[in-house]
């Protein structure tokens, strides 16, 4: 045996990120439910880290724990302050939903069990590695996103789209935050740059080493939302008449040039998104690149909860009379 | 017992307790933050049968799912607060 030694460390995050969740879900208070989920997003990083997935950290510590905690705090202010609680299911139905959860867990895990202890089958996964050098880029999981699975890529960015688009058609965004302070502000003036560089960064070391469009997306997003939380109410959104147009094809550039390359590369007599292999080193980095934006734009207004001042020429919901000062 | 199989039995684990308590909280923004912790769970099964050990490549498929599954879920968080936040709205006006 290699002794409990080299068995502790995952033996305590183990139970830490059980514990974590555990007391998460069975908090009565929100507030600090949220701040538990955070906490539980920053575990799962080093999980994450721990289980050679590093691209997955990087992705986690700032879309699961930080955007996601964003979003869930911002959504905090929503509940009306005399927060009725809605009454629960009666007593029969919980025991139910115990016994229910109680023999899902044992089935699920007899079945990992019988499956896990068996010597590895062939997998996917090596016929991906071998065909890597074809794929234009040499991060293994930024071939499977970009190259190999570029279908489920594309119809993911759409998801994506779909999913803010109906944030912003559900009502208008929530009032802007206070100034921030001196001490506060000359910090955000400081990260907001180091954020672009790093988001820049992360989007073109993607294609090599871990990284690429969804960490840069979620990076250039948390810039985003620190200018917002700061009290700047255009959180780096382009603004105004023309700015609309911008946001606008901003969002939806990532599925549109996907599917414009992809419909692009037919016309050399190819299958869709079947990139030349000359090419697709460069294409990936042009698609990519598109996403990047669309998915910073994306989650930067959906924590703004709605439609941005301006969104549409004649909102009803944006009378002058009801606007801000 | 592997690696793979104890962050296996704790994705498991996670999953239930986020399913659990997605179907007993009342509160629905209560219901959201379980449903997330549920989705991690599921991602830690999918990252767990990814890994190899030290010297092996890992498995570059289930990983670049969950990168995307990552990203989906935030969005699928905002527009469930979005809507969250138009029924309290149409509450109110009632």
């Amino acid at each position: 045996m290699s002794g409990l030694f080299t068995w502790l460390p995952d033996l305590l995050l183990a139970a830490m990120l059980v514990g974590l969740g555990w007391a998460t879900v069975s908090s009565t208070d929100l507030r600090r439910s949220v701040a538990l989920f955070i906490a539980f997003g920053l575990l799962l990083s080093i999980a994450w880290a721990r289980l050679r997935a590093p691209d997955l950290a990087l992705a986690e510590a700032a879309l699961g724990a930080g955007l996601s905690g964003a979003l869930l705090l911002a959504a905090l202010r929503d509940e009306p302050p005399a927060g009725a609680v809605p009454e629960g299911l009666p007593r029969w139905l919980r025991t139910l939903v115990d016994l229910l959860a109680a023999s899902l867990a044992l089935a699920l895990a007899w079945v990992l069990w019988e499956t896990l202890s068996e010597p590895a089958p062939a997998r996917l996964g090596e016929a991906a590695l071998s065909a890597l050098e074809r794929s234009g880029v040499s991060n293994p999981v930024t071939a499977v996103l970009l190259n190999y699975r570029a279908y489920d890529t594309l119809l993911e960015l759409v998801v994506v789209l779909t999913a803010v688009l109906g944030v912003v058609t559900l009502g208008r965004e929530r009032p802007g935050y206070r100034r921030a302070g001196p001490v506060l502000y000359s910090l955000v003036r400081w990260l907001v740059p180091l954020l672009i560089l790093a988001a820049g960064y992360l989007l073109w070391i993607g294609a090599q080493a871990p990284g690429g469009a969804f960490q840069a997306g979620a990076t250039l997003a948390a810039a985003s939302v620190m200018l917002r939380l700061s009290g700047i109410d255009s959180a780096g959104l382009p603004n105004g008449l023309a700015g609309r147009l911008v946001l606008r094809v901003t969002l939806s550039a990532g599925v549109g040039l996907f599917l414009l390359v992809g419909l692009g590369v037919m016309g050399t007599g190819r299958g869709f998104l079947h990139y030349p292999p000359a090419w697709s080193g460069g294409l990936i980095l042009l698609i990519e690149t598109a996403a990047t934006l669309a998915i910073a734009a994306a989650l930067a207004l959906a924590f703004r909860g709605g439609r941005p001042a301006g969104w549409e020429a004649d909102d009803p919901d944006h009378s002058p009379r009801e606007r801000r000062p | 017992m592997s690696l793979t199989l104890l962050y296996a039995l704790t994705g498991t684990a996670l999953f239930l307790l986020g399913l659990r308590a997605t179907l007993l909280h009342a509160g629905l923004l209560a219901r959201v933050v379980a449903l997330n912790v549920s989705g991690a769970g599921v991602f830690l099964i999918l990252v767990a049968i990814a890994y190899r050990e030290a010297g092996q490549p890992v498995d570059p498929i289930p990983q670049a799912l969950v990168l995307t599954g990552l990203v989906v879920a935030v969005s699928a968080t905002a527009l469930a607060l979005a809507l969250h936040r138009r029924l309290i709205k149409e509450q109110a006006h009632e």
